[in-house]
């Protein structure tokens, strides 16, 4: 039953993600989008790593999206007109994604499968407070750092946010 | 078919049940909202259908249902009608992890009122609300008009700025009880009033150690159910109609019919954080001397009860404040609501701090 249901995820997700790259309106894109981020919750949820899931749905699904969706909204794009592309990039593109998949074949060739441990295997290692107390304990200095980060990131953004000198207040 | 079990018979029969009991509030906080609002402007309010005007719901939503079903021309019509379903869904799908009640017990079989027992249950609310805001911009953008598309953008920029108060005011208290269950947070709050032991239990409310997170708490369940004062996405003076200007029939009823249920979830979400959720003063009174059964009734009535009082608390803010200017609700969410949350954090972190410190 649960690899039945991990299957069904797994289309659901590649399908969702296809749609992203072949919808034509943006707007689709996106919501195709929000659809593979709730498939990917769901394959969280069968790993038992709820905390994941939820915070999964609550920051990409419930705000970075809303912003996407937000931004793409103000840029109507409905006339679906066709965009030239020059050659140049076309073939460009056609050899980027080459090089791509010849990196993702090369890895995939090398790669071993690891089968966890049954003994050993802790099924509650997803939840929130095994995650909380590794977070905090072991790798405490990274968390410190990347929080550090995420401040500069912010401060950044106000920064480009903030009125210029003389700009005029366009509420 | 191993999975359908005796607990799993139970569980359906809740979720069934609290459906019901959200629709049915829902549609009957319809009359109430009319009726509220004709007793604050000294009216009289809906009273030809039905005794009191009791079958005016009824009434509304068949007219609602035998309205002409319109879909513009130039509009995205698979997306305008998942407009309306995903908000429908959306409000509907948040009172799945709330206790509504203690333990019932019949012979040797306990059953636990609560729909689902999630152990990050205050995430899922949160989850959800802040897909909550889907519907209104899907719809928005999908009826291809101008008026409906400054609706959505509003409803979107309003939700996100409101639930980072939110997710603050939610922190201190995550930081109080140490859980994200909802069931523990409710079963924590039974004790008496500050522990103090010859006062009666069930007393031992959020609400009398976070004041300031309930106030905060409130008015983003305000802004994100889109109430006035909040109401700018629906503005009628600026935008016709907001992001509904296009629907009619039965998809416009299930936006307008959506917004209530998010108020009785709303209801239910702050009775559960900060007003003791299914708890009564004198809880434990009730269970000794009446039965476990009976004060666990008592307690899904009386969770009800502050849930309807809350409902009624929304109705009476939107027919008494006028509506904020736009500019004026950005600036509250960011300039006073955030820092304050904020500083609501650091306050709970200091008492826990020096709580541990001192009396422990």
């Amino acid at each position: 039953m649960v690899q039945n249901l991990f299957y069904f995820l797994t289309f659901l997700t590649l399908l969702s993600a296809l749609m992203v790259i072949f919808s034509k309106n943006p707007i689709h894109s996106v919501l195709y989008l929000i659809l593979t981020f709730f498939t990917i919750s769901g394959h969280y949820i069968l790993l038992n790593a709820q905390f994941l899931a939820a915070v999964n749905i609550i920051v990409y699904a419930g705000a970075i999206m809303v912003l996407f969706l937000f931004v793409i909204m103000f840029l109507d794009l409905k006339k679906e007109s066709e965009q030239h592309i020059p050659a140049l990039a076309k073939v460009a593109g056609v050899i980027a994604g080459g090089m791509l998949l010849v990196i993702f074949v090369a890895a995939f060739k090398s790669m071993q499968t690891i089968t966890p441990d049954e003994a050993s295997f802790n099924s509650q290692i997803g939840l929130v407070t095994t995650l909380g107390k590794v977070l905090f304990k072991q790798y405490l200095l990274p968390f410190e750092l990347a929080s550090v980060l995420f401040l500069s990131a912010m401060v950044g953004a106000v920064m480009l946010g903030k009125k210029e000198e003389g700009e005029r207040n366009t509420f | 078919m191993e999975f359908i079990t005796f607990e799993f018979l139970v569980k359906t029969a809740i979720i069934l049940l609290v459906f019901v009991i959200t629709l049915g509030i829902a549609a009957y906080s319809t009359l109430a909202e009319r009726k509220i609002s004709a007793f604050l402007q000294d009216r009289i309010g809906p009273n030809r259908a039905g005794p009191f005007g009791l079958l005016q719901p009824l009434a509304d939503a068949g007219k609602m249902f035998f309205k002409e079903e319109f879909i513009p021309e130039t509009s995205s019509k698979f997306l305008f009608i998942l407009g309306p379903s995903l908000a429908m869904l959306t409000a509907m799908m948040a009172s799945a992890v709330i206790p509504f009640g203690d333990t019932l017990q019949f012979g040797d079989t306990v059953i636990n009122i609560q729909p689902v027992e999630a152990n990050i249950g205050i995430l899922y609310i949160f989850g959800v609300v802040s897909l909550g805001v889907y519907g209104v911009m899907i719809g928005g953008w999908a009826s291809n008009n101008k008026f409906s598309l400054l609706g959505a953008i509003r409803a979107a920029s309003q939700n996100i700025s409101y639930e980072l108060a939110m997710g603050f005011s939610i922190i201190a208290i995550l930081m109080m009880t140490g859980s994200l269950s909802l069931g523990d947070i409710a079963s924590q709050q039974k004790g008496s009033f500050f522990g103090i032991s010859w006062l009666p239990s069930g007393t031992n409310w959020n609400i009398f150690y976070q004041p300031l997170g309930f106030i905060l708490f409130c008015t983003c369940s305000f802004a994100e159910c889109n109430r006035t004062p909040f109401d700018l996405p629906e503005c009628e003076s600026e935008l016709v109609g907001g992001y509904h200007t296009e629907y009619s029939s039965m998809k416009l009823g299930l936006y307008l019919f959506s917004e209530y249920v998010n108020m009785f979830v709303a209801g239910l979400v702050m009775s559960t954080l900060y007003f003791g959720g299914y708890n009564y003063p004198g809880v434990d009174f009730v269970a000794a001397n009446f039965g476990q059964n009976i004060a666990t009734f008592l307690g899904i009535g009386v969770l009800l009860g502050k849930a309807l009082a809350f409902i009624f608390f929304f109705m009476w803010i939107r027919w008494t404040l006028p509506r904020f200017r736009y500019d004026q609700l950005m600036n509250l969410g960011w300039k006073s609501m955030i820092p304050l949350a904020i500083l609501n954090v650091v306050f709970t972190g200091g008492f826990i701090m020096l709580k541990e410190m001192f009396f422990s």
